[in-house]
C-alpha cells in the first residue's frame, strides 16, 4: 500500500518520544475460562502485521489466577504470540469496565505498544472505548481490513462506513498505540501450532476490591442456545426482500433443512420483523463464513456483502440479472427465488436421500 | 434525579456524500431521523422519569439543523434540550466528540448534578459504539453497556441494579451512581408523546451551547482534537471475476437446480462429502 493523500491543517508526524512504541497487541478475550474465538483470530491477524513490522506478537490475558488462565496463555502462543502478559488479580475474575480499563491503561503506559487489537464485542467494544479515552489515542471500529503502510509503518484500518455504502481506511498517526476492534469471524481463525514457543511475562496489579463500585451479582449463562448460531454455520440459506413477502420464508427454512443448514436474512427483513436480530447477515448484523452460502432475493448491498463475502462458495439467486450480487457471488443463477427454492429443497432432498438409503 | 440522554441526528438514507477535500461525509440534504438506538435509550430514561420523578435532559451535538431531533425528543416527553453547535466541532471522531458532550454535560451539572447519563449503544452512520464508553470514562461515571434490563433504582441510596449482555450471557451488576448506560436495542419500545408534550416541544426555547460556552479548549475538539484521519474512503472493489451463471434448457426451476446443485458440487467437492455424511446422520 501507498501512502494515502493527506487532507490539511493536522499534525501527521509522530513525536519523537512516541517512536518507542513497539509490538502488536490482542487483548484476549475470556469470560469465565472460555476464549472468545475472535481473540484467535486477532492473533493470526496480528501474527501477519507483528511481521510486516518485523516485531513481536504480544497477548494480554485477564483474569483470576487459575489453571484456565494458564491454559489460554498457552493457547494465545499456539495461536501466533511471541509473549503473553498473564494479568492476574482475583478482582479481574469477572469483566467490569473500570478495573479492567485500570489495568489496561497501566500495562499499555507500562509496554508500549505500537498496535492493540480487540474483539468487536460487547466485552470488547466496552474496553475499547474506555481505554482509547484514556490513552487518548485512536480507535477504530468493526475494521474489516488491517494493513501496514510501508512509508511510515503506520496501520491502516479499513472498515465499512455509513452503512456499509462506502469503505474507508482510517489511520492514527501521530499518537500510539493504533488501535483498533474487528468483528468475530471477519479475520481466518489460524492454524494452532502446539510447537510455537513463547514467553509469559507475570503482571501483578494489586488491585482492591473495595475501589471497584461494580458488583458482579450473578452470571446467567446462556445455557441453551435458543438463537440462531449463523457464525459457525458450515451452511446458510439467506433471505432478502425479493422474498415479497413474510409467508415466503417458508421456501427458506424448507431448503435449510434438507441442508441442516441456518437461516440468514438482510436488515430489511429484520426490519420488517419477517425474522429476528439474530439472524441478520452484514455490517450490524453477523459476520458469516460458511462452506455455502445460498442467498435468494438478495441485491447485494454493500451493507449485507461485509458479511458473507468471505465464505467459500456463494450462490446467488435473483430474478434482476444486473443485481450487485452477482458482481461478487461465485455461481449466479437468474430466476424467482419463490420458484426456485422449492425446486433446491427437492433437488438436494432426493440427492442427500438417495445416499441415506445407499449408505 | 437528573438524566442526562445523548442523541444522535443521522441521516435516514444511504445517500451520501463525501468531502473531495476533507473526505469527512457531507450531511447537507438528507432527511434526518434520531439515531434509532438512541431511542431505546431515551424511552428507558422516560420509564425512570415516570418511575422516580426524574428530570430528562436530551442533548446533542450536530448542526443547527440537529434542532429537529430534539423537538422530537421534547415531544416525546423530554424536560429539557441542549444543542451543543459549533463549528469548531466539525470533523470530530469518537475522542473528540465525547469530549465535546462531556463539556456540556459537566456544565449541565453545575446547575443540577447528572445521575445518570444515556447514550445508544452504537449510531447507524458511525456503527463505533465508542462515545457512549468515552462519556463515562471521562466524567469517571461507571460504565454499564448493552443494558437489556433495569431491575431496580433506589434513588436514596444511589444504587441501581442492570442486567448486562455479554458474549457468553448476561450478568447481573450493581452499582452506585452516577453512571453511564447503553440500552441494547429491543428492549422496549418507544412511546407515542402526549398532545401536551408535542405542544410543549414546539414552544420550547431550546438551550444552543456554543464551545466557548461549555469551556471545550479548542484544541481537543474537531479535526485538530481527533487522533483519527480518513486516510481513504473509496468503493469496495468488485470481485475480478464475476459469478459464473447456471443456465439450463428450457429454463425450468427444476432443471435450473439440478443445474446449480452439479455446480456447487463440482465447485466443492468436499461440501458435497459434508452434506451427505450430515444426511446420513440423520440431520
Amino acid at each position: 500500500m501507498s501512502e494515502p493523500s493527506k487532507p490539511q491543517g493536522r499534525k501527521f508526524q509522530l513525536p519523537e518520544h512516541l517512536k518507542v512504541y513497539k509490538n502488536v497487541w490482542v487483548i484476549v478475550e475470556q469470560e469465565r475460562g472460555i476464549v472468545h474465538s475472535v481473540s484467535l483470530e486477532l492473533l493470526g491477524e496480528a501474527r501477519k502485521l507483528a511481521d510486516k513490522l518485523g516485531v513481536e506478537v504480544g497477548a494480554v490475558v485477564l483474569g483470576a489466577e487459575g489453571p484456565d488462565l494458564n491454559r489460554i496463555c498457552g493457547d494465545a502462543i499456539s495461536y501466533g504470540a511471541d509473549i503473553v502478559y498473564k494479568v492476574t488479580d482475583p478482582v479481574l475474575a469477572d469483566y467490569r469496565t473500570d478495573p479492567y480499563c485500570r489495568v489496561m491503561t497501566d500495562v499499555v503506559n507500562a509496554y508500549k505498544p505500537e498496535i492493540v487489537l480487540l474483539g468487536a464485542t460487547t466485552l470488547g467494544r466496552d474496553l475499547a472505548g474506555a481505554i482509547a479515552t484514556t490513552l487518548a489515542t485512536g480507535l477504530t471500529a468493526d475494521c474489516t481490513e488491517l494493513d501496514i503502510y510501508a512509508d511510515n509503518r503506520s496501520l491502516a484500518a479499513t472498515r465499512p462506513t455509513f452503512g456499509g455504502t462506502l469503505l474507508c481506511t482510517i489511520q492514527t498517526l501521530a499518537y500510539r498505540p493504533q488501535m483498533a476492534t474487528v468483528r468475530p469471524r471477519v479475520m481466518a481463525m489460524p492454524e494452532r501450532d502446539d510447537s510455537r514457543t513463547g514467553r509469559v511475562e507475570e503482571v501483578f496489579p494489586n488491585l482492591q476490591e473495595e475501589s471497584v463500585v461494580t458488583k458482579v451479582l450473578n452470571f446467567i449463562a446462556d445455557r441453551e442456545q435458543n438463537e440462531a448460531q449463523l457464525a459457525f454455520a458450515d451452511v446458510i440459506v439467506s433471505a432478502g426482500k425479493g422474498l415479497g413477502k413474510a409467508e415466503n420464508m417458508k421456501l427458506v427454512f424448507d431448503l435449510a433443512k434438507v441442508l441442516g443448514a441456518e437461516v440468514g436474512v438482510t436488515r430489511p427483513l429484520v426490519q420488517a420483523g419477517w425474522a429476528g436480530s439474530d439472524r441478520q447477515v452484514g455490517q450490524t448484523g453477523k459476520t458469516v463464513r460458511p462452506k455455502l452460502y445460498i442467498a435468494a432475493g438478495i441485491s447485494g448491498a454493500i451493507q449485507h456483502r461485509v458479511g458473507m463475502e468471505k465464505s467459500d462458495l456463494i450462490l446467488a439467486i435473483n430474478t434482476d440479472p444486473n443485481a450487485t450480487i452477482f458482481d461478487f457471488a461465485h455461481l449466479g443463477l437468474v430466476g424467482d427465488a419463490l420458484t426456485i427454492l422449492p425446486a433446491l429443497t427437492d433437488a438436494f432432498g432426493r440427492r442427500l436421500s438417495v445416499n441415506r438409503l445407499a449408505g | 434525579m437528573h438524566i442526562v440522554v445523548c442523541i444522535k441526528q443521522v441521516p435516514d438514507s444511504a445517500q451520501i456524500r463525501i468531502h473531495p477535500v476533507t473526505n469527512t461525509i457531507m450531511r447537507q440534504g438528507v432527511p434526518a431521523i434520531i439515531n434509532p438506538f438512541d431511542l431505546f435509550s431515551l424511552e428507558e430514561a422516560l420509564r425512570l422519569k415516570d418511575k422516580v420523578g426524574a428530570r430528562v435532559t436530551v442533548l446533542t451535538m450536530g448542526p443547527p439543523m440537529a434542532e429537529a431531533s430534539l423537538r422530537k425528543a421534547l415531544s416525546l416527553g423530554a424536560d429539557d434540550a441542549v444543542l451543543l453547535t459549533d463549528r469548531k466541532f466539525a470533523g470530530s471522531d469518537t475522542l473528540a466528540t465525547s469530549y465535546a458532550l462531556t463539556s456540556a454535560i459537566l456544565k449541565l451539572s453545575e446547575e443540577d448534578p447528572v445521575d445518570i447519563v444515556f447514550c445508544g449503544k452504537q449510531t447507524v452512520d458511525g456503527d463505533t459504539a465508542q462515545v457512549g464508553p468515552g462519556i463515562a470514562t471521562r466524567l469517571g461515571f461507571e460504565q454499564l453497556t448493552y443494558i437489556t434490563r433495569i431491575e431496580e433504582l433506589n434513588e436514596s441510596a444511589k444504587e441501581i441494579v442492570v442486567q448486562r449482555r455479554s458474549e457468553g450471557g448476561v450478568q447481573v451488576l450493581k452499582t452506585r451512581l452516577p453512571c453511564m448506560i447503553t440500552m441494547l436495542e429491543g428492549t422496549n419500545t418507544m412511546r407515542f408523546g402526549k398532545m401536551d408534550d408535542m405542544f410543549r416541544a414546539a414552544r420550547y426555547e431550546l438551550k444552543t451551547w456554543s464551545r466557548d460556552f461549555t469551556g471545550a479548549e479548542e484544541a481537543k475538539v474537531g479535526l485538530k482534537g481527533s487522533p483519527t484521519v480518513v486516510s481513504k474512503v473509496f468503493v469496495p472493489k468488485p470481485r475480478a471475476e464475476k459469478a459464473k451463471m447456471i443456465t439450463a434448457d428450457g429454463s425450468s426451476p427444476d432443471a435450473l437446480a439440478a443445474a446449480a446443485l452439479d455446480a456447487i458440487f463440482a465447485a466443492q467437492p468436499k461440501l458435497a462429502d459434508d452434506l451427505l455424511a450430515r444426511a446420513a446422520a440423520g440431520l
